[in-house]
């Protein structure tokens, strides 16, 4: 964020009310089990067009503060102590009406999933048009021209289309825009921000930022800005409130809380996510060891306790543990009763340094592989007229023994696609995939032996989804191997069981429990137990780690890492978060829209010469750190539906260098830089070549590097 | 996302049956004798008479039924004490299960006896007190009523169970599959569904002739389409998870990917509408037996009992020869109805 806008908010004129002020608030949820403090003793001062980041996992009471700033608990949630002031007044004594008025004209809401806000039955124009005729009581027609001006304002091309349309016809990154647009038509002097981009792509996600840090330049708006992205954080807001399991651990403006972190947890955070600097093999990343304790078991005293390298006994662990206000003067506090002792500048902990591995000969060839869907219009009997999903358009590139090849790409990139051929649950409609002398392309699973499918495996994204909730995870695992006759022996097949339970690091009694009882990176790691139990040759991770949290993403990408040096597997690894991307791979391959646009080592993609649809990424990725200067990229425009893509260069549509009546007629074609390194584009090669880099980092003290 | 609404970890229904192989093992030996004793107990002592030379009074196939009901009835409670619907229902329905069982040793009058017709409740005739009176006939009301749950639970369960097997398999072959497969059971599903359900028991049972076992193939045709459509669109939305996909990709036949992964994850939804649809099923076979295509005479059963006092129960003094088996009909369908409304309830919360 801006300079000036940290000092403002470093310094409040005193005459000043702060919008929206949290004062020792505790919220609790009552259900059959009992009180279950979902936060406790919250505090947060919030000025005039200030932005206030929340960061924090899944279950450390985040979304909880915003609903109850919105006062809208539902049944069993109760604030039970401590007071919300908005303006000066108490949240708690106003009357249902008056909540009704300020909810939606004062703050207003934007929540993580855009199609869920929006009513599909009503025009995106009456939905609106609605609020200022509630909150305003003004005719319909000012209010429509209200709404189209706010939408003009949200940077949305022809708003009278928008206006008349309904929210399934336009696309994720348009709805969130809605949704904030009808945020702000009532004018609000308080923004809540829920996760807005979670569910959306990078580069869409990239837009979605900058408009909102405009708002706050433009209309002056105080923002609560949600999120478990560090990264998304420093990019919008001026102050940060890191939470840890119900509290507020640590609570300052961004620098302080990045550069000079004074929390355990916080300094955990940042050591768990990959930054430019980090490296598999020299620099590898520091997980934080155990898990997020469950509201009804946290331990006494400091919450992160027990997962606290810094953590003394008796000291820790009794009492309440109050904020501490660090002695800089710029409201700056942790919950850390060791704050003054704790030599910060230390290195955090030491990951185990290793050798970077030598990829050996080529495993799995992919040449020339091309998927088409037909898809019929019509019904049952009258096939109407068919058309072509272009899902796979000639991919070509080869994975090398112990190689991590990352395939990078935005949703409908092709991605899924690919993997479900290499897999054979669909057939190749052109070209080849050669896995050693075998070619699988035209080969589906059920026509494979047990030996070729044991080579080809799986990580699944979703870790709720990856497990069969009805089997325990031993007879999972079992069953694999069964299938795959590594084992036949009932013994051995049990021994084996409990082997794989070890390297994956979970408790070996884990096999009788059902999924339901682990924790979402528990889960992955039973997924990438089942997967490395046939030994395979080739592992396709899909976003392996994307759905789990911070700090246990760290482990199980670690874990993955390490598996995987140990066997010499090759790794396909499907990601759209180029931080993670160029943390762990080797070599990468950007998709967009079934087409490779470029690809090469990751040193290669990570510095010029780009493709313009490489550049964009990486400029999209939000990076958790102050050191780090970006080149702004932004996209306009979103991505095409596959069943409908431009002809010529796919991203042609998108592309800021774009020349017109060469890119959007005629494909690219592929130019060779060094060996190996490739980018599909029209442009000049000088031009491509002569590009600036999108990421520069400046110097940082020693402290982190 | 943050809000915590579930602390304790979330335990699933059959989990809460404590150990569901053990309670299913208590079930098949609660139902398995009451099953046998009703369909054909006379007909297999007859058969034990031929090959032995020695008749065993029937009424022994029921001795080991009697404490497994029990059992169960405990298990069913300590499941359910959660919710207090759950627990009348189960209630209800035990307890007609109880008097099936037991109904042999009970101390009652034989039902199939006239003594002295028309006595209203409460008054004793010839030396006997009848607490609900006699019929037209002159047989005792209260042992008719009781042996009367008898063949309606029997054949009320059975056919639900038959149709349920039915109905999942090609639920899970429709939705699994799809394709082909689908387009042709969706199509027979919806003509069968586009009947009348009166008009189609009538119609099959009119062809195959009334006996218990008709019933069960009519119950099945009318009830699977339904049954497969709920497990289709079940198995529709299970089939997209990872876990069917990472079956998919090791090579697993279709027929195990349905059983063994489809299955367990549609089966909760399935428990809830069996109950209901026992429910539905009791009311066709009281029905149809009141119409006489059911169940035959002489032997009690609760729409017979409807059925033959019909006409006589049109004077109001005689009204109570109607309202006790309806009555009775009434309560074993609100039982299974409040067992499902709990067992929804209780899902819900997990």
């Amino acid at each position: 964020m801006s300079e000036a806008a940290t000092m403002e908010a470093v310094q409040p004129s005193t005459a000043e009310i702060p919008v929206l002020e949290c004062r020792n608030l505790c919220i609790s949820y009552f259900t059959r089990a009992g009180e279950i403090p979902a936060v406790v003793d919250f505090n947060m001062k919030l000025m005039p067009g200030e932005a206030q980041g929340i960061v924090g996992e899944s279950g450390c009471g985040k979304s909880t503060v915003a609903l109850a700033i919105m006062q809208y608990m539902g049944k069993n949630g109760r604030v039970v102590g401590g007071e919300i002031l908005f303006e000066g007044r108490d949240m708690r004594t106003m009357s249902e009406e008056e909540l009704r008025q300020i909810r939606g004209s004062k703050i207003a809401m934007v929540y993580q999933e855009p199609m869920a806000s929006l009513n599909p039955a009503m025009t995106i124009g009456d939905q609106l048009a609605e609020v200022p005729i509630f909150h305003e009581s003004v005719s319909k027609d000012e209010a429509l021209s209200r709404a189209g001006k706010m939408l003009e304002s949200v940077r949305l091309p022809d708003p009278e289309r928008i206006l008349s349309s309904y929210p399934h016809q336009i696309s994720g990154g348009q709805q969130q825009r809605v949704v904030i647009a009808m945020a702000l038509l009532s004018n609000p002097k308080l923004l809540l921000l829920d996760e807005p981009t979670t569910a959306l792509d990078v580069t869409v996600e990239a837009g979605i930022v900058e408009l909102i840090k405009d708002i706050a330049a433009e209309f002056g708006t105080s923002m609560i800005y949600i999120s478990h992205n560090l990264g998304l954080i420093l990019e919008t807001c001026d102050r940060i409130t890191v939470m840890y399991s119900g509290e507020a651990v640590e609570v300052g403006s961004i620098k302080d809380v990045f550069d000079a972190m004074r929390h355990p947890y916080t300094r955990g955070l940042f050591a768990s996510i990959p930054v430019p600097g980090a490296d598999k093999n020299s620099h590898p990343l520091v997980s934080i060891p155990g898990q997020l304790p469950l509201p009804h078991q946290r331990p006494p005293g400091c919450n992160f306790g027990p997962r606290c390298e810094f953590f003394v006994k008796d000291r820790c662990d009794v009492g309440s543990i109050p904020m501490v206000e660090i002695s800089n003067g710029s409201h700056h506090a942790s919950r850390c009763v060791r704050v003054d002792e704790i030599d910060w500048d230390s290195t955090i902990g030491a990951g185990d340094e290793s050798e970077p591995t030598v990829p050996g000969d080529v495993v799995l060839k992919v040449d020339d592989m091309t998927k088409h869907y037909e898809i019929e219009k019509g019904a049952l009997f009258f096939s109407g007229e068919k058309h072509t999903v272009k899902a796979n358009e000639k991919l070509n590139f080869d994975a090398r023994e112990a190689e991590t090849v990352a395939i990078v790409g935005e949703s409908g990139c092709g991605k899924s696609t690919f993997a479900k051929v290499l897999m054979g649950l669909e057939t190749a409609t052109d070209g080849s995939v050669a896995l050693g002398n075998l070619d699988l392309a035209e080969m589906p699973v059920d026509r494979r032996g047990p030996e070729t499918i044991s080579k080809l495996q799986m990580v699944f994204q979703n870790p709720f989804d990856t497990l069969n909730p009805s089997h325990t995870v031993g007879g999972q695992i079992a069953r694999v191997i069964r299938k795959f006759g590594a084992e036949t022996d009932e013994k051995k097949v049990k021994a084996r069981v409990m082997e794989l339970l070890d390297i994956v690091k979970l408790p070996r009694d884990f096999a009788k429990r059902r999924p339901r009882q682990l924790s979402g990176g528990q889960k992955q790691r039973v997924g990438i137990a089942r997967a490395f139990a046939g030994n395979p040759s080739v592992v396709i991770a899909d976003e392996p780690v994307s759905a789990l949290d911070v700090s246990v993403q760290a482990a199980v990408t670690e874990l993955l890492m390490d598996i995987q040096r140990e066997n010499r597997t090759t790794l396909l690894f499907i990601s759209h978060d180029l931080s993670v991307v160029r943390y762990l791979a080797d070599r990468i391959v950007v998709m967009y829209l079934g087409q490779i646009m470029e690809q090469g080592t990751t040193d290669e993609i990570f510095s010029p010469p780009y493709h313009p649809y490489t550049e964009a990424l990486l400029s999209a990725v939000p990076i958790a750190n102050t050191h780090v200067k970006k080149r702004k990229v932004l996209l306009t425009g979103e991505i095409p539906s596959p069943s409908n893509p431009p002809k010529g260069c796919p991203f042609s549509t998108r592309c800021p260098y774009m020349i017109a009546g060469t890119c959007d007629t005629i494909p690219p074609p592929m130019v060779e830089f060094s060996t190996g390194h490739r980018i599909a584009c029209h442009l000049p090669r000088e031009e491509l070549a002569a590009m600036e880099p999108v990421i520069q980092i400046e110097k940082e003290p020693a402290r982190v590097a | 996302m943050a809000v915590v609404t579930a602390p304790p970890p979330s335990v699933s229904l059959m989990h809460r049956l404590k150990n569901p192989k053990a309670a299913v093992t208590i079930f098949v030996i609660a139902w398995l004798p009451l099953m046998l004793y009703v369909m054909g107990g006379s007909a297999l002592m007859a058969a034990i008479e031929d090959l032995t030379g020695f008749r065993p009074n029937a009424d022994y196939i029921l001795l080991p039924a009697i404490p497994a009901v029990l059992l169960l009835y405990v298990i069913c409670i300590s499941a359910f004490r959660e919710s207090a619907i759950a627990i009348i229902g189960a209630t209800l329905v035990f307890f007609w299960f109880f008097i099936a069982v037991t109904a042999p040793y009970l101390p009652l009058l034989d039902p199939n006896k006239p003594i002295a017709p028309f006595v209203p409740p409460f008054t004793a005739k010839n030396d006997v007190f009848f607490i609900l009176g006699t019929d037209f006939k002159g047989r005792d009301m209260l042992s008719r009523t009781l042996w009367g749950c008898q063949r309606v639970l029997v054949w009320g369960v059975s056919a639900t169970f038959v149709a349920y097997i039915v109905g999942t398999a090609f639920g899970l072959i429709a939705g699994y599959i799809s394709g082909w497969w689908d387009e042709i059971i969706s199509f027979l599903g919806n003509v069968i569904l586009s009947f009348p359900v009166m008009v189609l028991f009538i119609v099959i049972l009119n062809y195959l002739g009334a006996s218990g076992f008709n019933i069960v193939i009519a119950v099945t045709f009318a009830s699977a389409p339904a049954i497969m459509r709920i497990v289709r669109g079940l198995a529709l939305d299970v089939k997209t998870r990872d876990y069917v996909f990472a079956a998919q990709t090791r090579g697993e036949s279709a027929l195990w990917i349905m059983v063994v992964e489809l299955l367990p994850n549609v089966r909760g939804p399935i428990i809830v509408d069996a109950c209901l649809r026992l429910g539905y099923t009791t009311v066709a076979i009281t029905t149809l037996t009141f119409l006489g295509l059911g169940l035959q005479p002489p032997d009690p059963d609760w729409g017979l009992m409807i059925k033959e006092s019909a006409k006589t129960a049109m004077l109001f003094k005689f009204s109570y020869m109607l309202l006790i088996p309806a009555l009775s009909v009434s309560s074993l369908i609100l039982g299974f109805n409040l067992m499902a409304d709990g067992l929804r309830e209780m899902s819900m919360r997990d």
